[in-house]
This record gives structure tokens, C-alpha cells and sequence, in this order.
């Protein structure tokens, strides 16, 4: 990047559902804010389209699952200053990461009436699996906040967003009152990372975990409270096995609740 | 034709259109030899995660499916399981319902319309070229696509993957005064989608006529979103349990895709497809906004589609506006189910047309097998049967660019959402 060259910015999606690049798409003024910031060159979303282009920020949504998504993230790596992974499935697998417990040569053989072009990976895994990233974003979906932060971090050398704390936390610094206690549901919210700002337990529900594990977090002892709530083991594997069932604090905690 | 050609165009990524797909046009002597619209997103196996899963986790799940329009899939997966156990969530749900729906409208067609659509009609490469000569157009449009993303936010918390349904109705009534602030942002909104529909209806877009058969839903008195039954122009109207009996997935080799046929045609859904079938149940103010603006209903040129957006905008946010001036508190946002073994089908308009679910579920209310029919792989040989007619009738002597620029508009015209497409498998194993 030479001085006064405007920073060049690609957002890439692998195996995704489109959701965490609308934290660009929907931010409305901002977005038109940041394209005048920097050079979006390659965002096939939104218009341009050069997936090859050297970039200095590369946002990638989506995780690996196919033989040419393994070639085509190494490409942007190599292509690419930092590389931000955007999301759950960039940074854990996603909820697609499933398929790893699963047999999928025997779907695929079994639905599609010409599987040889049915090219597929057994794991949905994540970008790190494959590739180095400078910085993951947690999050079914990611939030607009988080992805402005992102870029003012990389490119201003402003501190990234903290978000190492838990759900948990977030609730009592919102005066939430707590689902679990109150209401006997079985929140992940001691678990979870924070950065949402605790939206199902303000809304009277129990976290699924959408923004993954959180560091430090007692996945055993939250195992046992679920059971204590009346969760048979099945159920509580499967709480561990949601959204960011590939994340390995989830992975370890549901098998301490029995195999597939 | 005299001058002889031998093209092969292939795009490989299609830009502004959600997901990933590509084109594979080979034009021999003259005439199209191959068109092929390639899938070529991996398959997410969804319909096979699901099973085992509890009635409680299905919203959740099927939500990802796609962030574009995870309030449809929420809400054709509560209906159909609501039907399974036989539950019936009343009134003040079922109004909430249509206004999360009114929400996702807005926000999909609105981003569709401004950053998808129009650069292709306008001679822009994207809504940021197209924002400095249109700035007050394309602010209005970010405005609408905001106000969407707000209705879904006030009942779900946020607009992508949103939190506040479940089977039964909602976990979270608004607080009034979160409606009160609402309020007059969409009655301002609905001024500037009649706005919109008066500029949409000014531009000048290519005059195609084609012969295609229209689905969508069918109520007695709504304009369709959440309940009806299904409709085609021909003259079909049966029950979404029948779905079956008319409409059948096939694997396209070319594609990851399951293409949907109708008695073994390709057939269309989405806006157009609705407002072809369903103008009547438009309201009056649409109606009269659609007679001064001299825009026809039924239409058979495809990029009506535009307009048809435009007028479902105009619609939702009249709808809106209603339900949220007649909003009411309830402590209760949700009756209770009880789970019990059997079959049970949902059937609602996403955005992008008709999106259909069957569940099978045990005693225990846990999935026994899903199916999804999603719109993309209902519109996908409409598409393909689009393209060969528009490129022909455009003129196969165009250069590649030219050629290249209008099969892209077509495809994006039906604001395919290809991630959504891909997802749907039916499976049957057989071991030995
Ligand atoms: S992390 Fe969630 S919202 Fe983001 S692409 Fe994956 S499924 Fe969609
Ligand atoms: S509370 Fe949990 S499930 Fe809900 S949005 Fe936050 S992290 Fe996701």
C-alpha cells in the first residue's frame, strides 16, 4: 500500500448462508461511508468482482468444505495483508461443521443422480484449519459494530473490540434478569462469548451459543447444571452441538455426554 | 443467419447476486447450443442435520439456511410443526407474524432493488457509482432497507438470524413503547415507498414478453405471505399438503441444485408470480397508486419483477403501520404446545417466492425427516428458460460484452439467492 493509495478491502465467501456480509449491506450510511474510505475491489454481493486481487484487508465468510474452496483460501492468503474471518462459519465451521459426526460420501451418493460432480468435503471446517488469520469475529451473525472495528483496527491501529467476556456477564451489566434461575431454560450463556450484547436473554429466552465459546469457560460444570435443570445427556450434547458445534470447547464438552 | 459464431461465454462469478453461481453459454452457428446456470455452492446438508433434532431447535437452525430471508424459513418451518401438533396460536401471533414478515419484504426487496437490481437498469457497475448521481434515491432506498431490518429487529432482536420466534408464537412481546417510537418512522416509510414505486415506474426497462406459468399462494382476503392456498395461473389451486402431487424435485447434473418442475415444466415464483395472481388482494391505496403510475397487473415481462418488488414494498409498510397502530401488549407472546407424533406442513412467501416444508416428527416432538423446498431451486429452470428466450430475442450478433451484460441482468432480475438453493436434499440410504 503506498501512502496515499486508498487501503483495498475484499470480502470472499466460502460455504456460508450469506448473513455475516450483510453487517456490510446493512449498514447503510456506513457503508457508503466506507466505500469512500477505502477500495472494495472485490465483493461479489455487492458488485465488484476481482477474486483475485491483492488486497491489503480480506474478509472471508463461509468455511471450507469443498476440495476448490481449500485452493481458492489459500489463494486469498497469499493475496491478502490481513485476513479477517467473519463469522461462525469462518471461525468455527458453522452450523454446516455437522457433517464431520456424519457419513456425507453416503448422502450424496445416495441423493444426487450424477454425484461425480458433487464435489465435497467430510468436514466443514474452519478458515484457521487451513490457513494463518489475523483475526477472527465471532458471531451467527457478525454484527456491524464488530466488522467497523475491524477495519478501524487494522488500518488505524485502534484496539480490536474485547470481547472475551461471557453472555453471562453481559446480563448483569444489563440488569437482564437471569432465564436460568428464574425461568429453568438451558441457557449457554455462561459459556458463551460475548459481543451480542445478550439479545435472548433480554428477550426471555436461553442462548444457543451463536457467538461461540468463551475463553476460560467451565463447559463441565455447565454440563452438570443442565442436567440438574432435567436435560437427559442427549439433549445436553446436542446444546453443545449447535451453531458453533465445531469450535473444540463445544466438541469435548458434548462428548463428555455420550458419542454419536 | 449469415454471419457464423462460435461463442462460449462463461462467467464464472456472477456479481451482485447472493451465493455463488456461474453461466455456461455456448452459442453455435447462430443458436445456443448449451445454457447452462451452474450451482456451484456446496452443499450444506441442512435437511439431514435437522433430524434427531428437537421441535425447539428447528427455527433456530433453519434460520441459517440464509440470511437474506431466515424470517420465512423460521416461519414456514413454526407453521408446519404448529400443524404437526395441532396448534393453534391465535390472533394476536399470527399479526405479529405477518409484521416480521412485513419486515423481511422490505428489507430484501429494498436491498435488492438499490444495491442488486437498479445499477443494472441505471448503467452502473454498483451502488456506490450509482449513489453519486442518484444520492437521494439511493439514501431513501438505504432508509427502507433500515426500516425492514428495524420490524424484524423489534420482534426478533436483530435482523439477520433474528431470536424472538418459536413454536407456539414469539418469546418476547415489544414493549410499547418501542412500537411507539416505530410508528412514525414507517408511516414516513410507507410516503417514501410510494416515492419509490413513482421512480422505479419511471425508468425504462427492456420490453420482454414470455409465456410462463406463475405460483404463489392464495388467501381469501390477504394479499399472500403466511397462509393460503397454492395457485398457479393455469388454474391449480389445492392445498400446500398436495405440493407433491403437482411439483417435483429433480438432480440437474450441471448444478448442486435440485431444479423444481410443475407437471414437468419450469415454472415461476417470487413477486412477479404473486402480484400476477394476487393483485386483486392488493390495498385500494396500492391499487390507485398503480393506476396513476399506469403500471399493468398481470404482467409476462419478466423485469416487472422490479416494479413488483417495489409495489410489495409500498404494501408491507401500509400493513405495517396498521398492525403497529393496533398493537397491543401481552404478557403471554406464545401458547403452549404439546408435542405429539405426525406429519405437518408449512408453506409461506419468502421474499423470493413460495418456500415449502414438511416435517415428520415423533412423540417426543424431535424430527423424523424435513424437507425444504426452497424459491432459487423452484426458479431455477424459469431462469434458464429466461435466458434462452431474452438472449435470443436481445440478438445472439450482440458482442460477448453485451451479451454477457444481459444474461447477468436476467439472472439477477430473479434476486436468485443460490446459498438457499443448495441446501435441500432428499435422501434416501439404503445399506446392505
Ligand atoms: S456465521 Fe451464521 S450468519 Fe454468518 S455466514 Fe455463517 S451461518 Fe450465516
Ligand atoms: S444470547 Fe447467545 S444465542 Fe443469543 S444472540 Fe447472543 S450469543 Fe447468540
Amino acid at each position: 500500500m503506498t501512502a496515499d493509495a486508498k487501503p483495498r478491502v475484499a470480502v470472499h465467501k466460502f460455504s456460508s448462508c450469506d448473513g455475516c456480509q450483510l453487517a456490510f449491506l446493512n449498514a447503510g450510511e456506513a457503508l457508503l461511508e466506507l466505500a469512500g474510505l477505502v477500495d472494495i475491489v472485490h465483493f461479489a454481493e455487492a458488485g465488484p468482482v476481482d477474486p483475485a486481487a491483492v488486497v491489503d484487508i480480506a474478509f472471508v465468510e463461509g468455511s471450507i468444505s469443498t476440495p476448490e474452496e481449500r485452493e481458492r483460501i489459500a489463494a486469498v492468503r497469499a493475496n491478502s495483508r490481513y485476513l479477517v474471518t467473519l463469522g461462525a462459519c469462518a471461525t468455527s465451521g458453522g452450523l454446516q461443521a455437522l457433517r464431520g459426526l456424519a457419513d456425507v460420501n453416503d448422502w450424496t451418493e445416495a441423493i444426487y443422480a450424477s454425484p461425480e460432480y458433487i464435489h465435497s468435503l467430510a468436514e466443514a471446517s474452519p478458515i484457521a484449519d487451513h490457513v494463518k488469520v489475523d483475526l477472527q469475529l465471532w458471531g451467527c451473525p457478525v454484527n456491524g459494530r464488530q466488522v467497523l472495528a475491524a477495519v478501524a483496527s487494522l488500518l488505524q491501529g485502534v484496539p480490536p473490540v474485547d470481547d472475551r467476556g461471557k453472555v453471562c456477564q453481559q446480563c448483569k451489566r444489563e440488569q437482564a434478569v437471569c432465564v436460568m434461575v428464574t425461568q429453568g431454560l438451558p441457557c449457554m450463556g455462561p459459556v458463551t462469548r460475548t459481543g451480542c450484547g445478550a439479545l435472548c436473554p433480554r428477550f426471555g429466552r436461553d442462548c444457543y451459543a451463536c457467538f461461540g465459546p468463551a475463553e476460560n469457560s467451565n463447559t463441565t460444570a455447565l454440563g452438570r447444571r443442565l442436567e440438574g435443570l432435567g436435560l437427559p445427556p442427549e439433549a445436553i450434547r446436542r446444546r453443545f452441538l449447535f451453531i458453533s458445534n465445531g469450535a473444540p470447547e463445544f466438541r469435548a464438552a458434548a462428548a463428555q455426554w455420550g458419542e454419536e | 443467419m449469415s454471419e457464423q459464431r462460435d461463442i462460449r461465454i462463461r462467467v464464472p462469478v456472477l456479481a451482485r447476486v447472493e451465493g455463488e453461481g456461474a453461466l455456461n453459454l455456448t452459442i453455435h452457428d447462430g443458436d445456443i447450443e448449451q445454457l447452462q446456470l451452474q450451482i456451484y455452492e456446496p452443499p450444506r446438508y441442512f435437511e439431514k442435520f435437522l433430524e434427531g433434532r428437537s421441535y425447539t431447535e428447528v427455527p433456530d437452525m433453519v434460520a441459517r439456511i440464509c440470511g437474506i430471508c431466515p424470517v420465512a424459513y423460521q416461519m414456514s418451518a413454526v407453521h408446519a410443526i404448529e400443524q404437526a401438533f395441532g396448534v393453534d396460536p391465535g390472533p394476536w401471533v399470527r399479526d405479529m407474524r405477518r409484521l416480521l414478515y412485513c419486515g423481511e419484504w422490505i428489507q430484501s426487496h429494498a436491498l435488492h432493488i438499490h444495491l442488486l437490481a437498479l445499477p443494472d437498469f441505471l448503467g452502473f457497475d454498483s451502488v456506490t457509482g450509482m449513489a453519486a448521481e442518484h444520492a437521494e434515491e439511493v439514501r431513501r432506498g438505504l432508509r427502507l432497507q433500515q426500516l425492514g431490518n428495524d420490524i424484524i429487529a423489534l420482534l426478533g432482536a436483530r435482523s439477520v438470524h433474528p431470536v424472538g420466534s418459536r413454536v407456539g408464537g414469539f418469546h418476547h412481546a415489544p414493549d410499547q413503547a418501542a412500537v411507539d417510537a416505530l410508528l412514525p418512522r414507517v408511516a414516513r416509510g410507507v410516503e417514501e415507498a410510494a416515492a419509490l414505486l413513482r421512480w422505479c415506474a419511471g425508468i425504462a426497462l427492456p420490453d420482454d414478453h414470455q409465456a410462463f406459468t406463475s405460483v404463489a399462494l392464495r388467501h381469501p382476503a390477504e394479499y399472500p405471505m403466511n397462509r393460503g392456498r397454492l395457485v398457479a395461473s393455469d388454474g391449480l389451486d389445492i392445498d400446500i399438503a398436495d405440493f407433491d402431487d403437482h411439483f417435483e424435485e429433480q438432480h440437474v447434473p450441471h448444478s448442486t441444485a435440485l431444479h423444481a418442475r410443475y407437471h414437468d415444466r419450469p415454472y415461476l415464483v417470487g413477486p412477479l408470480a404473486r402480484i400476477n395472481l394476487d393483485a386483486d388482494r392488493l390495498r385500494p391505496e396500492v391499487r390507485q397508486l398503480l393506476v396513476e403510475t399506469g403500471v399493468r397487473f398481470p404482467s409476462d415481462n419478466m423485469f416487472h419483477s422490479l416494479l413488483a418488488r417495489a409495489v410489495e414494498i409500498h404494501e408491507s409498510l401500509l400493513e405495517a403501520r396498521d398492525l403497529l397502530a393496533a398493537y397491543r401488549h401481552t404478557d403471554r407472546p406464545w401458547v403452549p404446545v404439546t408435542p405429539r407424533a405426525g406429519v405437518g406442513f408449512g408453506c409461506t412467501e419468502a421474499p423470493r417466492g413460495v418456500l415449502w416444508h414438511r416435517y415428520e416428527l415423533d412423540e417426543a416432538g424431535r424430527v423424523v425427516t424435513a424437507r425444504i423446498v426452497p424459491p432459487t431451486s423452484q426458479n431455477q429452470g424459469r431462469i434458464e428458460q429466461d435466458l434462452r428466450d431474452s438472449l435470443l430475442a436481445f440478438g445472439l450478433d450482440h458482442d460477448d460484452a453485451a451479451l454477457r451484460l444481459r444474461a447477468e441482468t436476467v439472472i439477477r432480475n430473479y434476486d436468485p439467492c443460490i446459498s438457499c438453493a443448495t441446501h435441500f436434499l432428499r435422501l434416501e440410504v439404503e445399506r446392505r
